[in-house]
């Protein structure tokens, strides 16, 4: 016996998410959709599109900007934004250092990643939003699958792994005091490919650095580096030319590319279909700190 | 080092086809092999990547562990690894060319009967664990109540460790005779067991040789193949509005779209609905997916739904079909399962949280607790503890649009929410309205 009642994954996936963006829009005061120009974020502004249209976002859109992204990131990231007629906000983490709030790190590995955490925060709060859209998924990474979809943080900002509401059904709690705030994950649900896989469907524009092209890059831990002003190489280090994509958008000081040929979604989602490491074991030197890194960070308040 | 009885670990092929989504829940208790189990299918449908293989692996050899131990897999927290425990409901994806599962992983100590509830309650199917030594205990029948309480239509039940019962046959008959003893009071429609080593790999992805009596599918050939689509209510239509989109711009002056999932039914443009509480009758002038125009639309589907008569129609409302519409209430009967410190108790205030409305609500009465050990009502408890589950009689202070949690899991469901702390404290499960 066959329904014809039937979603495909993807169109569940969908409606799933679609309805997490509206309960928070309706049960939140100030929601924000935090956009990096990556493929999550991506997805999420046109899940907003889906849930909100004919009329405009009922939260703005904003950009932690550390001020080391892709300069082909930051120019879709406006376009993208404008294309769709909303606000954006750009909270830089140079601004966070210039205030004195945060010290730049030094050295070959120097690295903003950890800083954003005080610039998001300090945006969150200047702004007065209690809740921020994100575009993190479960199957990233150990500690992130045992997050909720609604994921409350205390008035430091700050997610306790060990006391996290019940998250039953499709019924949110998004019930918050002052100060407080949550992040929600409409794409807890969704994988690396399935996010391929519905920007294709859709025909979504996607930053050109997730495509083949020739690119600078310096080999450092087995991982290649886009060879640029903000990673001071060391002794050994010899940028060479290398035709490569990226699998995850970060900063260019902790995001490394991979070597390949695709040049077109078709391409990409075969790629990641038969691909054999994970997203951020391939690419992300913040993960690689210790074995629960993200877990650390994650209770600071990072994404 | 590779795991016993380990397939050989290609990646699956690209695969085109769309496919359904299953949800399912796994219970089990610490040592059953519940993790195991799970790094097993998704080692054997090559769902493991390498670097998350040679953490597992390099982990593995500083505890000492002898093999991959694939249960550290699935242990994502650092207190979980230190302690090799599982501490609450963790996630986890993979997908073949006929469908993309979502697991939910529940910790099965006794303690943990919120983890349990909450894992089960997105669920399509439930998977229990026993261990084939140990047969049919207290634990197993626990999960099963949980499966029949949280209205899970399918349950498998996998007798594990059969490698360490010689695959002996009469062990299994034995388990599925005494489960069936405590399956068929709750009601569980479709059992489905299966005997397994998910140390060793069989019958879980690949066929077992050591059990050439055992006739059925393998775990991931019955877990691709289940029947869901028609589990939905796809017979009472509701619609619960979620958002009210009004774009009063120069380009959609008068655009008014309710916008919501749908939670039971098939709507279509042209339908009649009555908008409850309220009463009032209209008819569906279109129905938006974005840009497209829908001619029908489904359970789980989000939609934006426009209506023929300028109504004031608002967050919480339910659109629902004249003919079936439930009668709006400020009654429940309901189970609830408690997951706070905090005893329920009669007079207690929470608020209440059911499909897009909330509402206040006062327990009335506790009718009984059910003994988790026997499975037994226990009438007129003075209180409902953490882990609890009993039959509460809620008084709301809207009128909410309802129905019995065995007729729809949405509009049947509801929690209930500390004021004080704002902490989810329960989840309902109606039985009766008014």
């Amino acid at each position: 016996m066959t329904s014809r009642y039937e979603l495909s994954h993807l169109r569940a996936l969908e409606a799933e998410a679609v309805h997490v963006m509206r309960e928070v829009a309706a049960e939140l005061e100030r929601p924000v959709l935090l956009f990096s120009g990556g493929k999550d974020s991506i997805v999420l502004l046109r899940l907003a599109e889906k849930a909100f249209r004919p009329a405009g976002f009922p939260f703005p859109v904003m950009h932690v900007d550390t001020g080391h992204n892709f300069p082909e990131v930051i120019e879709f990231r406006d376009r993208r934004v404008a294309q769709l007629g909303e606000r954006l906000i750009v909270a830089s983490v140079q601004d966070s250092i210039d205030r004195g709030r945060v010290v730049e790190e030094t050295g070959p590995r120097a690295s903003r990643n950890r800083l954003q955490t005080i610039t998001l925060l300090d945006a969150l709060a200047e702004h007065g939003f209690d809740a921020a859209f994100g575009g993190a998924r479960r199957d990233e990474e150990r500690a992130r699958a045992k997050e909720r979809v609604l994921s409350f943080r205390d008035d430091f900002g700050q997610w306790d792994p060990k006391a996290q509401r019940p998250e039953l059904w499709s019924l949110y709690n998004g019930r918050i005091r002052q100060g407080e705030h949550v992040r929600v994950f409409p794409l807890s649900n969704w994988t690396e490919l399935d996010v391929w896989r519905y920007i294709a469907e859709e025909r979504l524009e996607v930053p050109t650095i997730y495509f083949a092209h020739e690119r600078a890059v310096f080999e450092r831990d087995g991982m290649l580096y886009a060879h640029s002003p903000y990673v001071e190489l060391v002794d050994g280090e010899e940028p060479f030319e290398a035709t490569v994509r990226y699998r995850t958008v970060g900063d260019m000081t902790c995001t490394g590319g991979v070597r390949s040929r695709a040049t077109s979604l078709r391409e990409v989602v075969a790629e990641i279909a038969a691909t054999r490491i994970t997203e951020r074991g391939e690419t992300r030197a913040d993960d690689r700190v210790t074995e629960a890194a993200m877990e650390d960070r994650k209770r600071e308040g990072y994404f | 080092m590779t795991p016993p009885g380990a397939a050989t670990n290609g990646k699956a092929t690209a695969h085109t086809h769309t496919s359904e989504l299953l949800r399912f829940a796994t219970a089990g208790s610490v040592d059953d092999g519940k993790s195991t189990l799970i790094g097993r299918l998704l080692f054997d449908s090559k769902q493991v990547f390498a670097d998350q293989l040679a953490h597992v692996e390099a982990v593995s050899e500083r505890r000492g562990d002898g093999y991959v131990n694939l249960a550290l897999l699935t242990d994502g927290l650092r207190a979980e690894r230190e302690q090799g425990i599982t501490i609450d409901v963790a996630y986890r994806y993979f997908a073949t060319p006929k469908r993309k599962f979502i697991i939910a992983d529940t910790p099965g100590h006794e303690q943990y009967t919120r983890n349990m509830v909450t894992g089960a309650s997105t669920a399509d199917l439930s998977l229990v664990l026993i261990d084939a030594r140990k047969g049919v205990i207290e634990q197993s029948k626990r999960h099963a109540y949980i499966a029949s309480l949280l209205g899970i239509p399918h349950l498998v039940v996998c007798v594990n460790k059969m490698d360490l019962v010689g695959w002996d046959e009469e062990v299994f008959e034995q388990i599925v005779e005494d489960f069936a003893d405590v399956s068929a009071p709750l009601g569980l429609r479709d059992v489905t067991f299966i005997p397994i080593s998910a140390l060793l790999g069989d019958n879980v992805v690949e066929r077992s040789e050591e059990m050439p009596w055992y006739q059925g599918p393998t775990l991931l050939h019955h877990l691709e193949h289940v029947h869901i689509a028609s589990d939905r209510n796809f017979a009472d239509v509701r619609f619960p509005v979620q958002w009210v989109i009004r774009p009063q711009s120069l380009e959609h002056p008068d655009y008014r779209g309710y916008a919501g999932r749908v939670a039971g039914g098939v709507l279509r443009p042209g339908d009649e609905v009555v908008v409850l509480p309220g009463g009032r009758r209209t008819r569906i002038a279109a129905i938006d997916d974005h840009e497209r125009a829908l001619g029908e639309a489904f359970p789980p589907m989000s939609v934006t739904v426009r209506l023929a008569d300028d109504l004031d129609v608002g967050r919480g409302d339910v659109l629902c079909r004249p003919e079936d519409a439930p009668e709006p209430t400020r009654r429940l009967e309901a189970d609830v399962c408690w997951m706070a410190d905090a005893p329920l108790r009669p007079g207690g205030r929470y608020a209440l949280k059911h499909t897009t409305r909330s509402a206040r609500a006062v327990v009335d009465a506790i009718e009984h607790r059910v003994d988790v050990h026997s499975l037994r009502p226990e009438p007129n408890p003075a209180e409902l503890a953490l882990n609890d589950i009993g039959r509460v009689h809620l008084g709301t202070s809207e009128r909410l649009v309802a129905d019995p949690y065995a007729r729809n899991r949405t509009t049947g469901s509801f929690i209930l929410i500390d004021e004080a702390t704002n902490d989810t404290v329960g989840a309902g499960m109606i039985v009766a309205t008014g």
